[in-house]
């Protein structure tokens, strides 16, 4: 217990003092994690969607991956990217291991699968709905495509939100790919692991209570954003 | 609305359409000319809404031919159809928005679509409700927001499947206008309902299905005072059929 409440002081210490070794770290956690997303979304949206709406050989066994996807160990995934960008691997030549480029690409290969498979989902159940309506205009794939994930751009926020939690909680791949160099690739969970296996727990702990600070108000901001906006288009 | 050249009429030519196995319509064979109201009766299950999404094109006959008579090429003939649905399909968005989505759809130009979908808001009495979510609306405001919606897009045939069974009778007023609007405007309207008061205020013609077969098809007068089958004499007389 006096770790906790050593944990929570400290914290609030480092909070408040601005430390700029912190601001760093929460800095690049939000920007590896937020670019991963949105790469996640530009490739997952389309791809759920058109796994969702069209039938192709194979639908079955690309939904069924996207499904298994969602649980990658993220150990594995940043093996695999690791084994890519080592200097003896096939991408070698690119010189991205241990940069922030690495563990953004090991997060969006992490990432991509969970908002895959939800936007599939989501946009099957919307399709039974508008399916026969946007038949009957013969709406084009493309515009098919378009006014589903358009429409259920709400239920979509969630899809995001899920993918962003798994992003910057996770901290087997970026450990790998990233190294969790200072000043380089040190984001809040890889500075929490070495923290703790410093043995300087409470500031671990600290981190810890930083990070949730910040997925609280981005989940937050996503749901004020999405109510407002929501009444106003009525997706109940 | 009928100065262009016409797709019809439309031909059933031994039509028929099973599902898993069972054979829901059997043999259709009518022919659907233009600028009538054709009103589809029978009870529940006799494949009237099968009838009408085959017609519109939304379900494929497992046998038999649909033939449009008229000029045009598959394009045309698609885009010059509109359906309406029982449960009205409201988009996520706004009354305008339903509307100028459908006509975005349909490649029309983007000022040209909010004219004509402020046009048809209007023609339905909806102009108050522009900006209002259409899933907010109530039954019947959404049902005539799927006929505006329909409008705007200028169809020479209008499918309708039960528009107003789940309707107040002041909203199946209203609705019953709006297609009497549509009738008006050269329009051809193929609708189906169990309804016989309303069959019998919309109908030129009756086609009259059970069990997945046409029982009898012809004017409307004649159906209501003559019926030819046992079956159309127990409808009409308000008998249970099954």
């Amino acid at each position: 217990m006096n770790t906790l409440g050593q944990a929570i002081a400290e914290a609030g210490t480092l909070l408040a003092g601005f430390d700029a070794d912190l601001l760093e770290i929460i800095g690049l956690s939000l920007r590896v994690s937020l670019t991963a997303v949105l790469i996640a979304c530009v490739i997952g949206f389309p791809l759920g969607a058109a796994v969702a709406l069209f039938k192709f050989p194979g639908r079955g066994a690309v939904s069924l991956l996207l499904n298994t996807f969602m649980g990658l160990p993220p150990v594995v995934v940043g093996l695999l990217v690791f084994l890519m960008l080592s200097r003896a691997g096939p991408l070698g030549v690119l010189g991205l291991l241990f940069t922030p480029t690495a563990m953004i690409i090991a997060q969006a290969l992490l990432v991509t699968p969970i908002v895959a498979a939800l936007t599939r989902q989501i946009v099957a159940d919307l399709w039974r709905e508008y399916g026969e309506h946007l038949h009957s205009l013969d709406a084009s794939p493309t515009a098919r495509l378009g006014t589903l994930i358009y429409d259920a751009r709400f239920s979509l926020a969630t899809a995001v939100l899920a993918g962003f939690g798994r992003a910057i909680a996770e901290v087997g791949a970026v450990m790998i790919v990233g190294g969790n160099i200072d000043h380089a690739t040190r984001v809040m969970t890889t500075a929490i692991a070495l923290e703790t296996s410093k043995g300087n727990l409470a500031t671990a702990l600290a981190l810890g209570f930083v990070l949730l600070t910040i997925a609280l108000v981005v989940n937050a901001v996503v749901e004020l954003v999405n109510g407002w906006a929501g009444r106003k288009a009525a997706l109940a | 609305m009928s100065t262009r050249q016409t797709i019809l009429p439309l031909e059933f030519r031994r039509v028929v359409y099973e599902a898993d196995g069972t054979r829901l319509l059997h043999d259709i064979d009518l022919t659907l000319a233009g600028g009538r109201r054709t009103v589809i009766l029978g009870p529940n299950g006799a494949g009237k809404s099968l009838l009408l999404r085959l017609a519109h094109g939304l379900l494929a006959p497992s046998s038999g031919d649909i033939v449009w008579r008229g000029a045009g090429t598959r394009e045309r003939v698609i885009r010059r159809q509109a359906m309406v649905f029982q449960r009205p399909v409201m988009l996520r968005r706004s009354a305008l928005g339903n509307l100028t989505h459908a006509l975005k759809v349909r490649g029309v130009p983007r000022d040209e679509g909010r004219e004509r979908a402020r046009a048809a808001l209007a023609m339905a009495g909806l102009s108050d409700l522009a900006h209002r979510p259409a899933r907010l609306m109530s039954g019947g405001e959404q049902q005539r927001l799927a006929l505006a919606r329909a409008w705007a897009t200028e169809p020479e045939i209008l499918f309708l499947d039960e528009p107003t069974a789940s309707l107040d009778p002041a909203a199946t007023r209203a609705v019953e206008t709006l297609i009497g609007g549509f009738h008006a405007a050269g329009t051809t309207v193929v609708m189906s309902t169990h309804d016989l008061g309303q069959a019998r205020r919309i109908a030129d013609d009756v086609l009259f299905l059970h069990k997945g077969r046409v029982v009898e098809f012809g004017a409307a007068d004649r159906f209501f005072e003559h019926p030819s089958s046992a079956e159309a004499r127990a409808f009409v007389a308000g008998e249970l059929l099954w």
